[in-house]
């Protein structure tokens, strides 16, 4: 379904990787790997559309990322959270929801927030949070996330090892609905899932 | 996909750069041709003026300077929106170094303006519409040059200064009108720069040195874009030979 | 399409709620600066209702420009900005949305009390409603200017400065037909033709502006 080919990346002006590529089929998982700064996060904002490719072409379902309906299969994770610090969790995730397009009931949002041990916090705003929890509420998006293409980076940092559990059961999850996900990470998390591959960048 | 590779060829900096070389003696000649002939019609052979003296005459560098100022930012904007319809590398690199020249010519522009002004209305600046463009022009190049200095990042630099050039371009022509509406509002009539009974000699002069600025600003801007190109390139195979030829004396 | 649009606007309202101290700051600061003048030229009422127009409008621009820095700055930062770019919707509405939020929020308040100020400058009725009416129609424009000089500027160090130095330049037919239109009130000429044009630039720019701001943003976002 995620097709990329002969990806190159230049940042300024050094070539970071050039003759990348790949194929993603339903149900699969993709590792990307790779030491620091050997383009990992590159690939990845490549791969969400946001930084197009020196060379190189990326196709899902057979047509250019370059489109709405990319966007509209796509749920993205980026190393930051995106939360609003003013606002409260619930807040946080229905106004993710909103503006996503997406419909999500304010019980959905509360049942999610529970899930990732936010049970009592909803009504706080995040600002006092600590990071842990902060990463949390970005995470909760994923509990209802129905999308097909899931792409995270360093999904798994500031996450406590029952958090890293939960984590790695969702997407394993998603995966058995015949969902994508691609991730970076550096901790090797045992995700049960039917196909995974690995991406070693430089 | 294919007519994009071949612009990218056509438009490689390895290409440009030799060829920008040789066209750049041509046009320094052609200015300096130019430029000899303008300022022999406009200081020797064209007529005292009854009314000005011999003052008016800076207008054979004040009206040249404004043209080009006006024609170096549209230029910039073209090339902005060929760098941003088809992501070429050169056209960045040209209007960069388009725009120094740019606001040389508007600031050229504005201070024969005031040095004219001075002896002739008996002010060293007065609020007229065209001045008035003129100096928001410069201001215009002056914000142009502060964002690509401010981004690090050459290929964001070029594409966030040619969004702005377009943008700019766009309200070019809004703020003249809105600024000659102004002007004709508080000022009732404004003072004409360039008289209408012009001699033949004074026309031809002043296109001369037109044109001799338009050679001059050729000719710097390709040597400024040389310039770009080997510092931008300096980590490929054909930049690498141009800058060690440079090291050791040696022509190419 | 418009779902998108009312969603921005009530995220960024609320955020601004949570934040008032934010826009309480710019309108002292609007206020401050209007009363300075007196101060730096003298009292004479004569003089004073002759540049109230431009004192007043001059302010407003300024005052703009205080919040436009922030504009996409905290979306950036946090990475909210990201994630409005992957939206499957184009990113000019969300754009829109932030200006108008933007303007409920800097150049509403303003209006509000540029009558107040104008009674400072012995402003007559008629003068002090057409500015109110001007200053309501020009800040949207100068919201959605602003926004394209944000998006560029974003992430960008000197960033502040830098964005006065493309945006003002281009506040110029605002501030010529604002103010125009209050001084032709004054000298009993009608500001009817003034305050159209107004109209017409706001139009232009909140229509335009999103966009350009929008290619701006995938560019800083890169």
């Amino acid at each position: 379904m995620l097709e990329a080919d002969n990806l190159e990346c230049v940042r300024g002006e050094r070539r970071l990787f050039a003759g990348i590529g790949f194929r993603l089929g339903a149900g699969e998982l993709l590792y990307l790997q790779g030491r620091n700064g050997a383009g990992k996060t590159s690939l990845l904002r490549m791969l969400i559309g946001l930084l197009p490719p020196v060379a190189g072409e990326i196709r899902w379902r057979g047509r250019t990322i370059r489109s709405g309906e990319f966007r509209a299969d796509l749920c993205y994770l980026g190393h930051l959270n995106a939360i609003k610090e003013e606002l409260t969790p619930l807040e946080n995730l229905l106004a993710a929801a909103r503006l996503a397009d997406e419909a999500l009931s304010e019980d959905e949002a509360i049942d999610a927030l529970e899930q990732v041990g936010l049970a009592g916090r909803e009504d706080l705003a995040c600002k006092y949070l600590s990071q842990g929890q902060k990463r949390r509420v970005a995470l909760a998006r994923l509990v209802k996330e129905k999308r097909p293409l899931w792409i995270l980076d360093e999904p798994f940092v500031a996450l406590d090892v029952a958090a890293v559990d939960w984590l790695a059961g969702i997407i394993s999850g998603h995966l058995q609905r015949g969902g994508l996900a691609i991730m970076t990470t550096h901790q090797l998390v045992d995700i049960p899932a039917g196909t995974v591959r690995e991406l070693r960048l430089g | 996909m294919k007519d994009r590779f071949n612009l990218y060829r056509f438009a490689s900096p390895a290409t440009f750069y030799p060829l920008a070389g040789t066209l750049i003696p041509y046009f320094v000649a052609l200015a300096v041709l130019f430029g000899l002939a303008g300022l022999y019609l406009g200081m020797l052979v064209a007529p005292t003026d009854f009314q000005q003296g011999e003052g008016y005459r800076i207008i054979f560098i004040h009206v040249p300077a404004s043209w080009m100022s006006m024609f170096i930012y549209l230029v910039m904007a073209f090339w902005a929106a060929i760098g941003l319809a088809f992501n070429t590398r050169l056209s960045g690199m040209m209007t960069q170094a388009l725009a120094p020249t740019g606001a040389l010519m508007a600031f050229l522009s504005l201070l024969t303006g005031a040095l004219w002004g001075k002896p002739m209305w008996g002010a060293w600046w007065v609020w007229d519409a065209r001045l008035t463009s003129e100096l928001i022009l410069l201001f215009l190049y002056i914000g142009y040059m502060a964002l690509t200095a401010a981004i690090d990042d050459a290929r964001r630099a070029d594409k966030a200064g040619g969004l702005l050039l377009l943008v700019g371009v766009v309200n070019v022509p809004i703020i003249y009108f809105s600024v000659k509406w102004w002007n004709t509002l508080h000022q009732g009539s404004s003072i004409n720069l360039a008289k209408s009974s012009m001699a033949q000699t004074m026309l031809w002069s002043m296109l001369l040195m037109a044109m001799c600025f338009w050679m001059y600003s050729i000719a710097l801007a390709l040597m400024r874009a040389r310039t770009i190109m080997l510092e931008r390139e300096r980590h490929t195979d054909w930049a690498r030979v141009e800058l060690s030829g440079h090291l050791t004396g040696g022509e190419q | 399409m418009l779902n998108v649009i009312v969603a921005v606007v009530v995220r960024d309202l609320r955020l601004a709620m949570r934040r008032q101290s934010d826009i309480v700051s710019a309108l002292f600061f609007f206020v401050i600066v209007v009363s300075l003048f007196p101060l730096g030229i003298g009292p004479e009422p004569d003089l004073l209702r002759k540049l109230a127009p431009g004192v007043l409008w001059v302010a407003a621009l300024l005052a703009t420009m205080l919040s436009l820095p922030r504009l996409f700055a905290d979306d950036h930062r946090d990475g909210t900005l990201e994630q409005l770019a992957l939206a499957p919707h184009p990113l000019g509405l969300v754009v829109t949305g932030k200006v108008i939020a933007h303007w409920l929020v800097s150049g509403l308040p303003l209006a509000l009390i540029a009558p107040v100020l104008g009674l400072q400058f012995d402003l007559s009725a008629d003068a002090l409603i057409v500015l109110t009416g001007a200053i309501l129609l020009g800040t949207p424009a100068l919201s959605g200017i602003g926004a394209i000089g944000a998006a560029l500027t974003l992430g960008v160090r000197g960033g502040g400065v830098l964005l006065s130095l493309l945006v003002l330049p281009l506040y110029i037919p605002v501030l010529i037909f604002g103010a125009g239109a209050v001084d032709a009130t004054v000298s009993g000429l009608g500001g009817e033709g003034h305050l159209s044009l107004l109209a017409a630039l706001t139009f232009a720019s909140v229509g335009f502006a999103p966009w350009a701001s929008a290619a701006a943003l995938k560019i800083a976002l890169e």
